[in-house]
């Protein structure tokens, strides 16, 4: 198959040296291998997707059943799920993670912002210096302070309450910072004789950066807006660590006990259930990104 | 500092050669050497210099500094400091009050090791404290006599957002980072040199290296040998190589697919393909998890066609579980390739295709010596992170295989990677001191691999190269 769409891709970008009819031919081939090989990679990657939306309105609740796909379908596991707080309060959980996100966001934008800006545009001591302190932090094991940050947290007593969403906010966002390099890869392609013109004018570097770097960076910005976002909904290994009683759970946390061996039986399709609750609103969210991750990724200044 | 000239730059050139500015002229050793008294007080007394030079508030920030320290130093920092050699060795006892046995709490090693790290990490700090004091009473002074006065309390604040805006915007960030990063990684780099296990829960002892000697020694039968760590570690390097590889390629080769001329519907094949970004990875990962069992969905279809007479092993043989994960992998990878890769090539500079055509290349010449070099350029960093990544990888296999199949008795499973079997170590075991090792080892390995490619790529030698 991968020599058939390799073929495919010369002939698409081919020069023409055969007979005209012949390389139409050709390309007509290519065109029918490609398509197909797409079609297939396609269903592979939609059948799981549509399994667990088709798996969330399965009547029978049950994990292993007998068929592929669901016989009866129902919507209880949504209303159950929504009004069946008892054992597991998904709402909660739901509420909590939107909540830390909503900070996240907030706090992890502004700091990458201003470490990009200060790595892409400015020349100071020390910077070099920073660049790669944050390579080599990246390179340790996020596992292996995962434990040593919750000592920390309840040294500063952090770890008790409601106290522990201040502390989860406090986890995704502080180190942040240190996730500068796309952004500053992106602020990179802003010519500089933007900012210079502007300081010829007068303007301070503060507000060089506020007034030019961040209007121009917003595809960047919204993209990094969405991830950072997303970080607490898709986390589970942090959160783990730190909430560790059911009233904090993030949603992560709430749809992995929903698969623990206590819970499978009954909770399996409420699980699918949640599982598609949380990925509608990132999937739109993603559709967004992905728009403006384009957008930045065709260049900062156009023309 | 601002750039300026110095007087004395030799000692310096490379690293302004590297970073295009001349270092401050305001350092420590000509700071002590030119100084006046008040300058040289100011070591002692900080912000006294600063005081005489009118720059009253700075002065007090400096001071309240070293007020606080000594403050911290003596309620509590002097203590910790004290128990950190031993970590303690007050056991928890029973006494005997009013007839009745209560609990007189014992030392906590964890805890009298945190508070040890942190008080050391206050006092470099302190010292680098110091050390601003006494440069910044120097320059109060040199400009005072150069220029009349030290620069104003409002001029030193619009400098903060214009000249040395740069300490503004990076402060909060880099407190976060030391906080929250730094600060916890020497705390479980420390632990890796004690005795921090399952034997050793509230009271242990610093061990030197007995911990590595325990890692390259070759006894089977511990939680931890080198025959473990050297299978461990090349499972982990297998799957970071193919993980990153075969997710760049193939995801490269469906983007170029995708962005042939004639094909139809690219809008929607790109759709479909981030459909599955859209779910959060660790609910596909769970969802492949269940669907992969013994009498998961994919094995009962299987079943019922008639292709296969009994499950396949996913999870339960060891290469299959291995192809398992990779495939897997794929699955949640490509994807985010595709999105990156289709981005780049449509960023491609067309004059270099223009150029390339003229000079009469195929495609397969364009391809190598333009698109490639294109997006290895861009990516290099992204290649590098990764592959970092991949190593460090936790959720795929933990969520996916759980590191399973693990032969009895093994720490380790067949699907391990570092990562996974550090958190089995830690939070499974307890056995903290080998989980450090374990931490420790993989950063060295990534650092290497890591710093030689990225430190040899076009994009951190030449970061210009396309602005």
């Amino acid at each position: 198959m991968s020599n058939a769409s390799k073929k495919a891709v010369s002939v698409s970008s081919g020069q023409g040296a055969q007979p005209a009819h012949h390389t139409y031919k050709r390309r007509v081939a290519a065109d029918i291998v490609v398509h197909v090989f797409l079609a297939v990679m396609a269903v592979i990657w939609v059948l799981p997707i549509i399994w667990v939306v088709l798996e969330s309105l399965n009547k029978n609740t049950a994990p292993y059943t007998n068929t592929f796909f669901p016989t009866e379908y129902t919507f209880d596991n949504y209303i159950k799920l929504f009004t069946q707080t008892g054992v597991l309060n998904f709402p909660k959980m739901f509420m909590n993670t939107f909540i830390v996100a909503c900070f996240c966001c907030v706090i992890s934008m502004f700091f990458v912002l201003s470490v990009a800006y200060c790595m892409s545009r400015l020349r100071f001591r020390m910077r070099r210096t920073f660049m790669n302190v944050a390579l080599i932090l990246g390179m340790f094991p996020s596992i292996m302070s995962v434990i040593a940050i919750y000592f920390i947290l309840k040294a500063l007593g952090l770890t008790q309450g409601h106290t522990v969403l201040i502390a989860l906010i406090l986890v995704y966002s502080a180190g942040s910072g240190a996730g500068f390099y796309v952004m500053k890869g992106y602020m990179d392609t802003i010519p500089m004789s933007l900012d210079e013109a502007a300081m010829i004018d007068g303007c301070t570097r503060w507000q060089v950066f506020t007034k030019i770097i961040i209007p121009i960076s917003k595809p960047m910005l919204v993209y990094q807006a969405i991830t950072s976002f997303l970080g607490p909904w898709l986390d589970f290994v942090v959160a783990k660590a730190i909430a560790r009683t059911q009233e904090n759970y993030t949603v992560a946390l709430g749809l992995y006990l929903m698969l623990s061996k206590e819970y499978i039986d009954d909770w399996y399709a409420r699980f699918a259930a949640g599982a598609v609750c949380v990925s509608i609103p990132i999937a739109i969210l993603f559709i967004v990104m992905q728009r403006y991750y384009q957008e930045s990724m065709s260049g900062a200044v156009k023309g | 500092m601002t750039a300026s000239v110095s007087a004395k730059p030799v000692a310096r050139r490379r690293s302004r050669a590297k970073s295009g500015f001349a270092p401050s002229p305001y350092i420590l050793r000509e700071a002590l050497a030119k100084g006046d008294v008040l300058t040289r007080l100011s070591a002692v007394v900080f912000g006294l210099g600063n005081i005489a030079r009118k720059q009253y508030l700075k002065g007090l920030i400096y001071l309240a500094g070293e007020i606080g320290f000594i403050v911290f130093m003596v309620r509590s920092g002097a203590t910790n400091l004290s128990k950190l050699p031993s970590l303690g060795d007050v056991e928890q006892r029973k006494v005997k009050i009013n007839g009745f046995w209560k609990y007189e709490a014992g030392d906590n090693s964890v805890v009298i090791l945190l508070y040890g790290v942190a008080t050391v990490c206050i006092i470099i700090l302190f010292l680098m404290w110091w050390r601003l004091s006494v440069t910044s009473a120097y320059k109060a002074q040199v400009l005072a006599k150069s220029e009349g006065r030290a620069p104003t309390l409002s001029a030193e604040l619009h400098d903060l957002l214009d000249g040395n805006i740069q300490r503004t915007l990076m402060f909060l960030p880099t407190v976060g980072i030391a906080v929250f990063t730094v600060l916890p990684l020497i705390f479980m780099i420390s632990m890796a040199f004690t005795n921090y296990d399952s034997n050793h829960v509230t009271l242990f002892d610093w061990v030197g290296l007995e911990n590595f000697k325990l890692l390259f020694s070759s006894n089977s039968g511990a939680d931890i040998s080198l025959s473990t760590f050297g299978s461990v570690l090349g499972w982990t390097l297998i799957w970071a190589f193919f993980a990153t590889f075969l997710n760049f390629f193939l995801g490269m080769f469906m983007a170029m697919i995708i962005n042939r001329r004639t094909t139809r519907f690219k809008g929607f094949w790109r759709a479909i393909f981030s459909l599955s970004i859209a779910v959060p990875q660790f609910v596909s990962l769970l969802v492949m998890r269940t669907m992969l069992q013994p009498t998961g969905a994919i094995n009962r279809l299987l079943m019922e066609w008639g292709w296969t007479t009994g499950p396949l092993p996913f999870f339960t043989d060891a290469t299959w579980a291995r192809v398992t994960v990779i495939v897997i992998n794929l699955w949640v990878g490509i994807p985010f390739t595709i999105m990156q890769i289709t981005g780049i090539l449509q960023n491609v500079p067309a004059e270099l295709y223009e150029a390339s055509k003229v000079d009469g290349a195929n495609w397969w010449q364009t391809f190598t010596h333009v698109t490639m070099p294109y997006i290895i350029f861009v990516l290099t960093p992204y290649l590098i992170t990764t592959f970092t990544g991949n190593v460090n990888n936790f959720n795929v296999i933990y969520l996916l295989s759980g590191g399973d199949p693990t032969p009895v008795g093994a720490t380790a499973g067949k699907t391990d990677l570092l990562i996974t079997w550090l958190y089995k170590l830690t939070v499974d075991r307890n056995n903290y001191n080998l989980g450090a090792v374990i931490g420790i080892l993989t950063f060295v390995v990534l650092a290497v691999v890591s710093l030689i490619t990225y430190r040899n790529s076009g994009s951190y030698k030449n970061e210009e190269g396309f602005r």
